[in-house]
């Protein structure tokens, strides 16, 4: 489904990725691990198509396609989906506006008719209970006002109403309480299907005991220098990144 | 002998090149059966006109706005209404669905229609031409006529305050509650480059709730050069909203002149929306001069190629305990220019003040410029006041958010912007006019002109 290879990227002229390599197959859970500062966000934002980004050499593939031509629209048409670390608030743009477009653009890209009015509020609806999603949030701007933990539950929202192929979740879990951790990882599970797959960025185990991982990486100064199953996270839950560390220095 | 001053005297109906000392020569032949107290007042006024001339590039008010440019045109004058022989009201129907209002119209800032007699509505409301306000009701004309535009403040106010012949006059007696909006539709409509000057007054007596609505609308592509004045008196208890469009095209240049004066506990809204014209200075002067006064002055300007925007806004806390709150928002697109200057003046005594001003501006291109400034002048001590400023882009953050929720380019901005503009046009209580501005808003935003097919009038 998604083949990254010896991806090299750079943020105003400084190297943040240096050689990653990574293949996602279908119906697949990859979780990536790595201390502050490692490079987790600037790949998320390569595969979501930030322009701030520069990649300079490596290529990515998604579902045979060259994803690095696409634009970010291109990419959502295509199935990607980005769960923001930092949700952005847009004032004034409300969230059913926000979503009836979304979804119509990407019907439109597939060549379908726009949801009708009363398919669109179905959708809504049963997306909502879904994530358990306050229903005031959704007549208000997007995100605007919105608490951090609000911001991510919304995410998910948005990846229930888009149903992505592919799913990469920038720390959807930190802020959030543990009732909203549940609902977050429920509303994973629920959406994962044999055909989709995610990448699930994160600091902590505890999301990785509802949303249990095929694959666990360490991501450390622009490389994978770890990949392993679950196990791997609780190891680091237990020890902390000093011994991939030193296991380095070592080599 | 005899027929050439009778010639003489007869060209003073016709059009008149705009020699400003001739025209006020004319004038004392035309004012003969005015009130004692409006020749003095054009008399005050045209002393003051004389002697300070059009503001020029030094004068600090009006420093961006390009006067000679404005006066580049061979504008013509009239004096007195043209005879039409055409029912406007029966070319052009305003379309918005559910708005009702009390139509008025001005034709080259003219009283078009019954302009002998005021109106008076069931309510008790009088309406009509200032001509027949001067005859009608002389005493509320002198207890407010230039009361509140002054003299020598400004040379725009003192032109027209010498030289407006007409205008439309409103008077809301005590404790009437009137919800039915009464519309004034300013028309241009002449094969001339014309100067017009329409001068308007309404009166808000206490207790009394009132709704006006004002479009600025060009018939023809002619150029022309709307110098208006408008004077708001609004008693104790008073409730006031005003919404102006302005949605002309990009060879009307208008400068409009609103002061409002509000006493104790009276509450004023207006929105000053800005969609179309090539040049527009607006000038909105308040006076809180009663505790407990309540103004909130928003406005929003979409401006595009070489079309320039000026809104002044003076705020004057003349009393304590009053409240003020200016917001305008502009969309900057092309070459265009614009100048947001937002006065707040806190007099000494004017405790518990609180005073807010925001002016947000996004700058579409690299070529739009726009200058904002507050200007604030606090002596009272007591004093809640902010003011914020900010001229920026498209936000690159939320474009790529919406733009990695699928939603193309194009599609995301138009979507910040009518964001953006949202902000202001929510604030429009009228439910059928916020909506047909926000689709004007939506097709201006667009690219599109923005007109209503089958209205001339209000294209709103
Ligand atoms: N806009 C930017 N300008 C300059 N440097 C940047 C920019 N964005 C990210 N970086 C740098 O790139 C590096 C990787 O950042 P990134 O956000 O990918 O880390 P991360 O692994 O997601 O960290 P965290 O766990 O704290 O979220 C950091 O050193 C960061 O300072
Ligand atoms: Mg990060």
């Amino acid at each position: 489904m998604l083949i990254i290879n010896n991806l090299h990227a750079e943020i105003s002229g400084k190297e943040i990725l240096k050689g990653i390599s990574l293949k996602i197959k279908p119906g697949e859970v990859h979780a990536i691990m790595g201390p502050n500062g490692s490079g987790k966000s600037t790949l998320a934002s390569v595969l979501a198509g930030r322009d701030m980004v520069n990649v300079t050499a490596g290529e990515v593939i998604f579902e045979g396609r060259n994803l690095l031509d696409l634009s970010p629209e291109e990419r959502s048409h295509a199935g990607i989906f980005l769960g923001f670390q930092y949700p952005v608030e847009i004032p004034g743009v409300s969230m059913v506006n926000f979503m009836k477009t979304a979804i119509n653009e990407i019907r439109k890209a597939k060549e379908l008719d726009p949801l009708s009015p009363s398919d669109f509020l179905k959708l809504m609806r049963e997306k909502k209970s879904l994530v358990e999603i306050d229903s005031g949030l959704t007549s208000r701007s997007v995100n605007e006002g919105f608490s951090g933990g609000e911001k991510k539950k919304n995410e998910i929202f948005q990846m229930a109403m888009l149903e992505p192929k592919l799913a990469i979740l920038d720390e959807t879990d930190s802020g959030l309480d543990i009732d909203a951790l549940r609902v977050v990882a429920n509303g994973v599970n629920k959406l994962k299907t044999p055909e989709n797959a995610s990448i699930i960025i994160t600091h902590y185990q505890r999301l990785l005991d509802y949303i249990v991982p095929d694959f666990v990486h360490v991501l450390y100064k622009g490389r994978i220098v770890k990949s392993s199953g679950k196990e791997l996270a609780l190891e680091l839950e237990e020890k902390g990144y000093d011994w991939i560390k030193k296991e380095l220095e070592q080599i | 002998m005899r027929n050439s001053i009778f010639m003489k005297e007869l060209s003073i109906y016709k059009e008149q090149n705009l020699d400003f000392g001739r025209l006020f020569d004319h004038l004392g032949k035309l004012n003969g059966h005015e009130p004692d107290f409006m020749k003095q007042t054009r008399k005050k006024a045209s002393k003051a006109f004389l002697r300070e001339g059009l503001p020029g590039r030094k004068d600090e008010d009006y420093k961006h706005l390009l006067i000679d440019k404005l006066f580049e045109r061979d504008y013509k004058y009239r004096f007195l209404k043209e005879i039409v022989h055409f029912d406007i009201n029966h070319l052009f129907k305003c379309d918005i669905p559910n708005l009702n209002t009390h139509l008025i119209t001005l034709l080259n800032g003219f009283y078009h229609g019954e302009a002998d007699q005021l109106i008076e509505l069931p309510s008790g409301i009088r309406y009509g031409s200032m001509q027949a306000a001067s005859k009608e009701m002389p005493h509320i004309l002198e207890k407010h006529y230039s009361k509140y535009a002054g003299f020598g403040k400004d040379s725009f106010v003192d032109l027209n305050t010498s030289l407006a012949r007409d205008g439309v006059f409103i008077y809301v007696p005590k404790n009437t509650v009137f919800n039915k909006p009464i519309q004034i539709v300013n028309l241009i409509l002449s094969d001339k480059e014309l100067l017009i000057q329409p001068r308007n007054l309404i009166v808000l007596e206490e207790n009394t709730s009132f709704n006006l609505v004002v479009c600025d609308h060009a018939l023809t592509m002619k150029y022309s050069l709307g110098n208006s004045v408008t004077e708001s008196y609004v008693a104790q208890n008073a409730k006031y909203d005003f919404t102006l469009l302005q949605n002309e095209h990009n060879n009307a240049s208008l400068i409009n002149h609103h002061f409002i004066h509000q006493e104790k506990n009276s509450r004023v809204e207006t929105n000053t929306l800005s969609l179309h014209a090539g040049l527009i200075r607006n000038n909105h002067f308040v006076t809180l001069n009663g505790e407990g006064a309540e103004n909130y002055a928003n406005g929003l300007y979409l401006m595009d190629k070489d079309q320039y925007i000026d809104n002044w806004v003076y705020m004057d806390h003349a009393k304590p305990n009053c409240k003020s709150e200016q917001l305008y928002k502009g969309v900057m697109d092309g070459q265009s220019k614009g100048v947001f200057s937002g006065r707040i003046l806190v007099r000494k005594d004017s405790q518990a003040t609180e005073a807010y001003q925001r002016n947000n501006n996004i700058l579409l291109t690299d070529d739009a410029k726009m200058n904002s400034k507050p200007q604030l002048e606090i002596y009272a001590d007591d004093v809640k006041c902010s003011h914020g400023a900010t001229v920026g882009q498209i936000d690159e953050e939320a474009m790529f958010y919406l733009r990695s929720r699928g939603i193309s380019k194009k599609e995301a901005s138009l979507m910040m912007m009518y964001g953006f503009t949202n902000d202001v046009i929510r604030r429009i209580r009228i439910d059928s006019l916020r909506e047909r501005i926000e689709e004007l808003v939506y097709k201006r935003l667009k690219g599109e002109l923005a007109r209503c097919d089958n209205c001339g009038y209000l294209n709103m």
